[in-house]
């Protein structure tokens, strides 16, 4: 009688196995699709672009402007985030300096004080030199620099991703 | 009447309800259990705010980067009392953060958290730390410049991580930029994954209330001994005991209702959030903050050295975060009374100034600096002539104002300039604006020789009475 049960009892702990097993597996095989959807950010290769600013000449000789251009590959519907931002000041004839709008400590975006010739990060007080040095303040590094070139008298400015420090 | 009761005979015998609910309703508490215990089922009632009034926002929120804006520019403005139901969603938020912080320190302070109730505090830390994820992403789905600008810096601090801080990034921002696939994202995390995750703890939270009762007001000198505490509990319900219902569920819908009261009066009153300035990676005039529930964070960040940054924005809420989690198995017996607990109020206390001390701080912000530069106030620069007036023209155009205040005007990062003349030579100043130092950038290269002179000219004049 014992050994009856005993014998049931295995049969039982076979079947309760088998079915969660069953279980486990279709849902190991159904998370493969959703994990590698929400992760789908992280398999997408690193795009970056040139993008025209306008004309070289357009840009006076020792000033800083801010200049908007797209985002690489921007979705549909991204509406404002599909531009982003960049101080460029042209320190020559040919030679220009582009900085990305976000301090370096915390990402705040750093405003130009034309008189001062010095960046100003409103966050906590980052301050930077008209070269993108720090002067001042928490930032832990000079300003982020755009690649720049010049394409028949056009300037052309490479986008970025968003950088850490 | 008849019928009534005879509809309420049949739904009951078929669905059961009266045997389910009784237990619950009925569950004895013990009866000097008192209006301190009212903070948990406030905050739950404010959940179901929330879901309601979130829910109804829905309706007329669309996601999408493009439209997220205008979507609540019209709920606020056109939508017949959109504002209201903005209003009770943003100040039910902050009732939220509210009680659940504060049946949390009533919890710990009367040692409730201790043996059997381990678990109940365990999911109840995790309920504040959902609490506050849905406070961050609810105020990012504003999509305004706080809302944009706020990511980045959220970015930027989870891109600290080493090693995995990049992949972070990615993964938050959905992307290499914050972009098209960023709000949804949030959205989604707001709306859907946060409260599934809220309504599973909250079950779990009050079936463990329920399961192990409500804890009894502690009594100094009266230790919960792990061998005897169930024992004795049950002694206490026995002959101390009353029913939930109505006996002590009063207190907790009077409370309530009160909360309700006061949210809806400050929506209707006070309204919803500023929705400010649409979000924009191309606007720099921008100076994100967050809403006052992370502004004492906002503010350590800024007041702490630079260099020890980094430790804290990974470190200060992985250490929050584990000695909540391990608190009821550090201490899960011995005295529960406040009276005898004198480390537990101390800690409370001190937690408690150092956060408000913070949010005071964050308030005012004296680290930022003031763009565009404001004038001077006239009354400092009437009456100056030839270079010192020039001067005081350059501490306006150089920036200067923008950190140092004079008479009530500029910034506060660098130190008030008013009466700087009486604390400083002009020989000291001079090499303070020429080479700079700590915060302050050096001036050589920016000010020609006659522009120095000029703004010491100015300077000089700066003194007391």
């Amino acid at each position: 009688m014992r050994d009856l049960e005993e014998r049931l009892m295995s049969r039982r702990d076979l079947l309760s196995g088998m079915i969660l097993g069953l279980l486990g597996l279709a849902g190991a095989v159904v998370s493969v699709p959703i994990l590698a959807y929400l992760l789908s950010p992280l398999l997408r290769p690193a795009d970056q672009e040139w993008r025209d600013i306008g004309a070289v000449d357009d840009f006076e000789i020792g000033r800083t402007v801010l200049v908007t251009f797209g985002e690489p590959s921007p979705l549909p519907w991204a509406g404002q985030t599909a531009n982003t931002a960049a101080w460029v000041r042209r320190t020559g004839q040919t030679s220009f300096t582009a900085f990305a709008v976000n301090c370096t400590h915390l990402g705040c975006p750093v405003n130009w004080q034309e008189d001062a010739e010095l960046f100003l990060c409103p966050c906590h007080g980052g301050v930077y030199y008209l070269d993108g040095n720090v002067a001042g303040g928490p930032p832990p590094r000079r300003l982020w620099e755009h690649e720049l070139r010049i394409v028949d008298g056009r300037l052309q400015i490479l986008t970025r991703p968003l950088q850490v420090a | 009447m008849g019928i009534l009761k005879g509809v309420y005979r049949w739904l009951d015998h078929r669905l059961g309800i009266w045997a389910a609910l009784r237990p619950t309703l009925l569950h004895p508490v013990p009866r000097k259990v008192n209006w301190w215990y009212v903070l948990g089922s406030a905050a739950l009632f404010a959940f179901v705010f929330q879901v309601i009034t979130g829910v109804a926002l829905a309706f007329s929120y669309v996601p999408s980067p493009d439209a997220a804006y205008d979507s609540l520019v019209f709920i606020t403005d056109e939508a017949t009392l959109g504002s209201v139901v903005r209003g009770i969603h943003y100040w039910g938020a902050s009732a939220m953060v509210v009680l659940v912080t504060a049946h949390m320190i009533h919890v710990f302070l009367t040692g409730s958290y201790k043996y059997p109730r381990e678990l109940n505090w365990l999911t109840g830390v995790l309920l504040l730390a959902l609490t506050l994820a849905m406070a961050f992403t609810g105020q990012l789905l504003r999509w305004n410049q706080d809302a944009y600008w706020g990511l980045v810096v959220a970015a930027q601090q989870a891109g600290r991580a080493p090693l995995i801080g990049d992949l972070l990034v990615q993964l938050l921002v959905a992307g290499q930029t914050v972009g098209g696939a960023t709000l949804t994202r949030f959205y989604a995390t707001h709306v859907f994954l946060l409260p599934a995750l809220m309504f599973l703890l909250i079950g779990t939270h009050v079936y463990l209330v329920l399961r192990h009762g409500v804890s009894e007001p502690p009594v100094p000198g009266e230790p919960v001994d792990p061998a005897t505490y169930e024992e004795r509990y049950e002694e206490i319900l026995r002959t101390d005991g009353v029913p939930f219902w109505p006996g002590s569920a009063w207190r907790d819908v009077i409370f309530a209702l009160a909360v309700g009261a006061v949210v809806v009066a400050a929506a209707v009153l006070v309204g919803p959030a500023e929705l400010g300035v649409r979000a924009d990676p191309t606007n720099v005039d921008a100076y994100p903050r967050p809403d006052w529930y992370f502004l004492w964070y906002f503010a350590l960040l800024a007041l702490i050295p630079p260099a020890t940054e980094t430790w804290v924005i990974l470190g200060f809420p992985l250490v929050v975060g584990i000695v909540l989690l391990a608190l009821p198995f550090l201490s899960n017996k011995g005295e529960r009374s406040p009276r005898r607990r004198p480390w537990a109020v101390g800690i409370v206390g001190v937690s408690g100034l150092g956060v408000a001390v913070l949010l005071w701080a964050g308030l005012r912000a004296p680290w930022s600096p003031v763009v565009p530069p404001p004038e001077l106030p006239p009354q400092v620069t009437e009456g100056l002539t030839g270079t010192s007036r020039q001067g005081a023209a350059l501490f306006q155009q150089e920036a200067c104002i923008s950190c140092h205040r004079i008479a009530g005007r500029g910034g506060e990062y660098g130190p008030d300039l008013t009466h700087v003349a009486d604390r400083l030579s002009r020989e000291q100043m001079t090499w303070r604006i020429l080479y700079g130092g700590g915060g302050m950038p050096a001036y050589g290269a920016t000010l020609s020789p006659a522009e120095t002179q000029a703004l010491l000219d100015f300077l000089q004049t700066r003194r007391g009475p």
